[in-house]
């Protein structure tokens, strides 16, 4: 990891730390809780789809097997939440890797396109196992984690509690891109026809980033259904998949600070948006396409390298 | 009922929404085989087609024949813009780039589709009598019989182009070696811009054809999408034959799903099928290994 990356984390931890003392809202507390639990799963992304070159467009199937998974067992079962989240990492990943390993194995499109039908998929079973998961209407009185006898029911307690999660795997994620796994997924990005011809072995390295991105987005889900307390099929939406990777694609792809920040931009901006309600379907396409087009790079590689270009002329 | 005539009428459903999977799985085709791009938004083209059909015969109050040829016309040319103004521009684009282009593309038509037709799901009347005929204790609705018919029709304008027409033969030609066409004079970027106003006519038409027995609203398109790429993965990325009979198979397998299983899991059916497809025959029915 080198010294701006720490410079960075560093940066980060301190605005984590400072912002409930400026932030006092608990509206507004609970957004950025969410942002917190939304950057885990667009960090797993970003290095899906900036590092390994694949997309998923499933995510929200990983996050919504997440949060049932914890919620159920916790609810239904009287398990502590902790062993939710646990069995919610082993089940996430397991998923992963049946999905993955056929569909990895080919090119181009058939990972995002075997990722769309089982988003779909979990998205209908979560529907109809009414016994379960309730149906429709979900379920609710799903408890809040708590550390030893310290309950964390407050926003801010768990406000902090997100963030640190968001923090270790951040720390994970970095040192893992500048590792020798990290340098091998730069090389499959670029090549992979070079890379496998240095001895990259690209089917294990991009089966491995899958399923680790899909962890992230379990462990996410896990987080989520113990703060809201409630889960319902409509937070896991096919829409929700690709909400997911228009933060990942405005932070710009290969880059993981890229991820969180497009992340906070697209999960508080709808709040100033409320007049467009409905028609937030039409924002998201709107920018995800000028994006692509104009910016693909990201918004904040992108406003950069313009910079530059201005500077040098 | 039955069980004959019960298993008759799943059986005529099926078929009826076999012809459009099949359909939306040519489209796929036709884009793919032209840029190897599989266009995400396909299903838009035929919700596109389904509500245009809705406004111009209801609204417009136009008579059924010539609504069905301007609503087919301006999904062309909807499907044309689209090629021009987010494919086109792209300089060296990556595979996740596009997947993400035409995500958004269909994000964007279902959100505009949203914006001037609402949510209300729409009925469109069925194009002769809407008197079902009875066969064996099941009915048979003619729209059914209409549907097979301009599947036929659609299926033998398709051989008849791509076989003796010059610009059939520059598509094909390019789906071969883009490269070694080009240089035998044919304007590649044309093609490409032709095979996606071709893939969203085809989608307008499935539209049209099947809003009377379906109806329509503007949150279709995703599902129907994923339902053509099962049918276009299970018959060979690129096979048309291998597309109109998978579209019959994921048709005939949903509507007996549907009828003997369980309704609930309707729509899970294709979806399971195309995961078990790349699981154990990427390559589909009729498609060559990879």
């Amino acid at each position: 990891m080198g010294k701006k990356n720490l410079y960075s984390l560093l940066v980060l931890v301190g605005i984590i730390f400072a912002l409930p003392l400026i932030v006092r809202n608990p509206y507004y507390v609970g957004i950025l809780v969410f942002v917190g639990i939304y950057s885990l799963i667009t960090i797993g992304l970003s290095l899906l789809m900036g590092y390994a070159g694949q997309i998923s467009l499933g995510h929200a199937a990983f996050f919504g097997l997440g949060a049932y998974t914890s919620g159920i067992l916790s609810t239904r079962f009287g398990f502590s939440p902790w062993f939710g989240m646990f069995t919610a990492v082993f089940l996430t990943a397991g998923v992963a890797y049946l999905i993955g390993a056929p569909a990895l194995k080919l090119k181009g499109h058939y990972l995002a396109m075997a990722t769309l039908a089982f988003g779909e998929i979990i998205y209908i079973v979560f529907n109809e196992w009414i016994e379960y998961t309730g149906g429709p209407s979900g379920f609710g009185q799903i408890p809040r984690f708590s550390l030893g006898n310290f309950s964390l029911d407050s926003d801010v307690a768990y406000y902090y509690f997100v963030w640190t999660v968001v923090l270790l795997i951040l720390l994970i994620c970095l040192n893992l891109i500048h590792s020798r796994v990290g340098r091998a997924l730069r090389a499959i990005h670029g090549s992979e026809v070079a890379a496998q011809a240095m001895g990259i072995n690209i089917g294990k390295y991009k089966l491995q980033i899958f399923i680790l991105s899909a962890i992230f987005a379990g462990i996410a889900g896990s987080l989520y259904a113990h703060f809201v307390t409630f889960v319902s099929p409509s937070s896991f939406t096919v829409m929700f998949s690709v909400v997911l990777v228009t933060m990942v694609a405005v932070g710009g792809m290969a880059n993981i600070w890229g991820a969180v920040m497009g992340t906070a931009l697209l999960a508080i901006l709808p709040e100033y948006l409320r007049i467009f309600k409905d028609y937030d379907i039409l924002i998201y396409g709107a920018v995800l396409l000028l994006i692509m087009i104009f910016l693909p790079e990201g918004l904040l590689m992108g406003v950069f390298s313009i910079i530059k270009k201005e500077k040098n002329e | 009922m039955t069980f004959t005539s019960q298993l008759l009428q799943y059986i005529f459903t099926g078929v009826a929404i076999g012809v459009i999977y099949g359909m939306i799985a040519l489209g796929f085709n036709i884009i793919y085989n032209a840029t190897g791009i599989i266009n995400l938004a396909q299903g838009e083209f035929v919700m596109l087609g389904g509500m245009i059909m809705i406004s111009l015969t209801k609204l417009a109050h136009l008579p059924m024949p010539l609504g069905f040829f301007i609503s087919v016309a301006i999904v062309t040319l909807i499907g044309a813009a689209f090629e021009r103004g987010a494919i086109h521009p792209l300089k060296n684009p990556s595979i996740i780039t596009l997947i993400i282009i035409t995500v958004a593309g269909s994000i964007l038509f279902k959100g505009g589709a949203m914006f001037i037709w609402g949510k209300q799901t729409y009925t469109l009347p069925p194009f002769s009598s809407d008197k079902p005929i009875s066969v064996f204790g099941a009915y048979l609705s003619p729209q059914i019989l209409w549907i097979l018919g301009i599947m036929a029709a659609l299926v033998l304008f398709l051989v008849l182009f791509f076989t003796f027409t010059l610009t059939g033969k520059a598509m094909r030609a390019c789906s071969v070696n883009k490269v070694a066409a080009s240089l035998m004079g044919i304007n590649v970027k044309l093609m490409i811009l032709f095979s996606f106003a071709l893939s969203a006519a085809i989608g307008a038409i499935a539209g049209i054809i099947i809003t009377p027995v379906t109806l329509m609203n503007y949150d279709r398109g995703t599902m129907l999408a994923i339902k053509g790429f099962a049918a276009a993965v299970l018959g060979g990325l690129g096979s048309n034959v291998g597309a109109v009979i998978a579209g019959f198979i994921i048709g005939l397998m949903e509507s007996l799903g549907a009828g003997f299983i369980s309704s609930g899991y309707k729509d899970a059916i294709a979806l399971f099928v195309l995961l078990v497809v790349l699981f154990l025959r990427p390559s589909g029915i009729m498609g060559t290994k990879e």
